[in-house]
């Protein structure tokens, strides 16, 4: 029987098998940051270890930093400490950092990637749910805890529960105005935030295969919105394109030997799957979210479900739940309602693509005056690349904020928050209560739909915006 | 890490679905380099008003004195979202050994474990049931045998554990020691793949 993608790449890196209970599995990469480290460092100091192999680990400072005057010293007290804390365990351990001013500096699952340390085959790991991302290359990539840093560092492997496996064939053209962030929002709003739980998710299909690393990524980054262990796509040609050059890409006859090692992994005709869901693309809408979990959202144009449509109880619970902390009402649309605030950013929509598709909304308009706009790009690199291409200006003469690399306000746990009670538009992957800030209500959504409720000030269809 | 083998505790119920690790621990705590003292910041913006300690929301169940114990009992996909180990460690240090739910999200029931924290998966009619209980009410998990209790009608479920990680539980172990001790298989898997 022929094997899965999942299934080569987790074969080929398990030390050993422990009877009745997890893999012993090898990882290739191992990414860290600031908040989820320090205690595995402590715990490493503590039993007296080094780092068993530290090249295969790098370090960035992202979820804290300001995304404003990044060359002054970090005014938050705890966030400084938490910095200053990985710049000395970097040291200590001698774990390679690209932290504050460094030019590699950024949102850790977007410097992967462009620096061309993420690669296909690979079992890549961080602190971090969204590692998930670094599936877009066909590599084995997922988010862990704490303890599981420390394992890494005295060890370089996981013990790991093989996952169930599950394949999402989207198949067809995408319509006008939908991009990645759309498919991924329509898949989770069709099988729910726990519907991967147990999987890890192969995204398949001519609709995935036409799209880009950058909107490959947002689909990868996305998977554990719906519970996945990860998600991942095959490698093709238009992988080994974006790889190709980058800093740490392999090259010369090293490029020969590793492509032609990357061509091998897809999964066989015959291999098998726990599940297999089918998507239409031609189905699939701009997509915008109403709740406070990613799987309640809905298509722009269409109305919040009416309590009644909702036949299990738990579940018109959550909603009802939801709705109140929203401060919306079942069975009315979202769209032409009023937004205070736009982000743009985030490890799901900061890359140079992203930035590209808010441009091309936005050139040669203003922003709606009822609405602050961030745009927050994923890395040093973007930022730069977004300068050099003049994008920097189209969004300023939009009156736009466009601030330094980090998670910013995705997350509220730096200085960019979202006001409690206000709406927020946003490019970023969770809408959970408090998510953006104590009491902040978001709506998760494509660049292109938060750059057409930038220059509106309200939910609005993009694709009325690019007919004009 | 301390051993688990039998926890007999009342419980406190939360009956709401979905409960995700930013409800759990808000990010902005997440600012400490040590594992201790998240258990005050547990639940913190569903336990008090505008987060602060002074107004406790009255109806949330933390606030609630008849509801004491070892045991959270909680709707399902519990501890979906963000990977943070901060909230198995926050449940743990306001001093929580077990969590029950219908379902739970694969990190976090890693991280739980790692902690010493048992998750222990029920049917959703089980599980219903247990919010059916009065406040008194009190449980019995067995780990040894996998099962959970409700002491006072006797029902009765057996849970999944794989025996690794079980064996791990009873005796405190955890997962470093076991990997440490297999370095030279590591090592020799190196050699041959690199």
């Amino acid at each position: 029987m022929g094997k899965t993608l999942f299934e080569k790449i987790w074969d080929k890196h398990v030390v050993r098998t422990i009877e009745d209970g997890p893999d012993v599995l090898y990882i290739d990469k191992h990414f860290i940051h600031e908040v989820t480290s320090p205690q595995a460092f402590a715990g490493l100091a503590k039993r007296g270890l080094a780092l068993f192999r530290p090249d295969r680990t790098i370090a960035t400072a992202d979820h804290n930093v300001p995304t404003k005057d990044q060359h002054l010293p970090i005014k938050d007290r705890l966030s400084r400490l938490q910095v200053d804390q990985l710049i000395e365990n970097c040291k200590n351990f001698g774990v390679e950092l690209y932290g504050l001013g460094h030019p590699f500096q950024g949102i850790v699952h977007v410097i992967g990637p462009e620096l061309g340390i993420t690669q296909p085959g690979m079992t890549i790991v961080c602190g971090d749910s969204h590692t998930s991302t670094h599936g877009a290359f066909g590599s084995i990539a997922f988010g862990i805890g704490t303890s599981e840093v420390e394992m890494v560092f005295a060890s370089q492997c996981l013990l790991q529960n093989r996952p169930k496996l599950m394949r999402i064939n989207i198949e067809g053209s995408l319509n006008k105005g939908v991009v990645s962030k759309d498919i991924i929002l329509y898949i989770i709003s069709k099988i729910s935030a726990s519907g991967g739980t147990g999987y890890f998710i192969e995204f398949a299909g001519s609709a995935i295969r036409s799209l880009s690393m950058e909107s490959r990524m947002t689909i990868c980054n996305m998977s554990i919105e719906m519970g996945a262990r990860g998600g991942m796509i095959a490698p093709d040609e238009t992988t080994f394109n974006y790889i190709k050059g980058r800093h740490f890409a392999p090259s010369g006859e090293e490029w020969e030997r590793k492509t032609s090692q990357w061509k091998q992994l897809f999964s066989d005709e015959d291999a098998q799957f726990d599940k297999e869901i089918a998507i239409n693309a031609e189905n699939i809408e701009p997509m915008i979210t109403y709740g406070t979990n990613p799987g309640l959202g809905i298509a722009i144009n269409a109305l919040i479900p009416s309590i009644e449509s909702i036949t299990e109880e738990g579940e018109r619970k959550n909603i009802i739940k939801a709705l109140e902390y929203m401060g919306l009402q079942a069975g009315k649309p979202l769209k032409g309602m009023p937004v205070q605030n736009v982000f743009i950013g985030s490890c799901t929509n900061s890359r140079i693509e992203d930035l590209r598709l808010v441009a091309s909304v936005v050139k040669g308009r203003k922003k709606s005056e009822n609405v602050k706009v961030m745009i927050v790009p994923g890395s040093q690199q973007v930022a730069a690349q977004a300068k050099e291409e003049g994008l920097n200006r189209i969004f300023e003469e939009a009156g736009f904020e466009v601030r330094q690399a980090g998670c910013s306000a995705c997350l509220g746990m730096n200085e960019d928050k979202i006001p409690s009670g206000e709406y927020c538009i946003s490019t970023s992957n969770r809408n959970f209560e408090g998510r953006q800030g104590a009491g902040a209500r978001t709506l998760l959504a494509s660049p292109l739909t938060a750059a057409a409720a930038a220059i509106t000030g309200v939910v609005s269809d993009v694709r009325e915006l690019m007919e004009q | 890490m301390e051993p688990i083998k039998i926890i007999h505790s009342t419980f406190v119920p939360l009956a709401m679905e979905n409960i995700d690790t930013d409800q759990i621990i808000p990010a902005r705590f997440l600012k400490a380099t040590t594992k201790e003292g998240f258990g005050k910041n547990l639940f913190r913006d569903w336990r008090y008003e505008n987060g602060e300690e002074s107004r406790p929301v009255k109806e949330f169940v933390l606030n609630q004195r008849v509801y004491q114990g070892k045991i959270l009992v909680a709707g399902k996909n519990f501890g979906c979202g963000s990977s943070r180990e901060h909230a198995a460690w926050a449940i743990h240090d306001y001093g929580f050994t077990v969590v029950v739910s219908s379902f739970f999200a694969d990190i976090f029931k890693n991280n739980a474990l790692n902690n010493g924290v048992l998750p222990v998966q029920v049917s959703e009619s089980f599980l219903q049931e247990l919010f059916k209980q009065h406040p008194d009410a009190s449980l019995t998990v067995n780990l040894e045998d996998q099962s959970i209790t409700i002491d006072n009608t006797g029902q009765k479920e057996v849970f999944q554990i794989n025996n690794y990680k079980k064996t791990c539980l009873l005796n405190g172990y955890d997962d470093i020691d076991f990997l440490l001790s297999i370095k030279e298989d590591i090592e020799q898997y190196e050699q041959q793949q690199y």
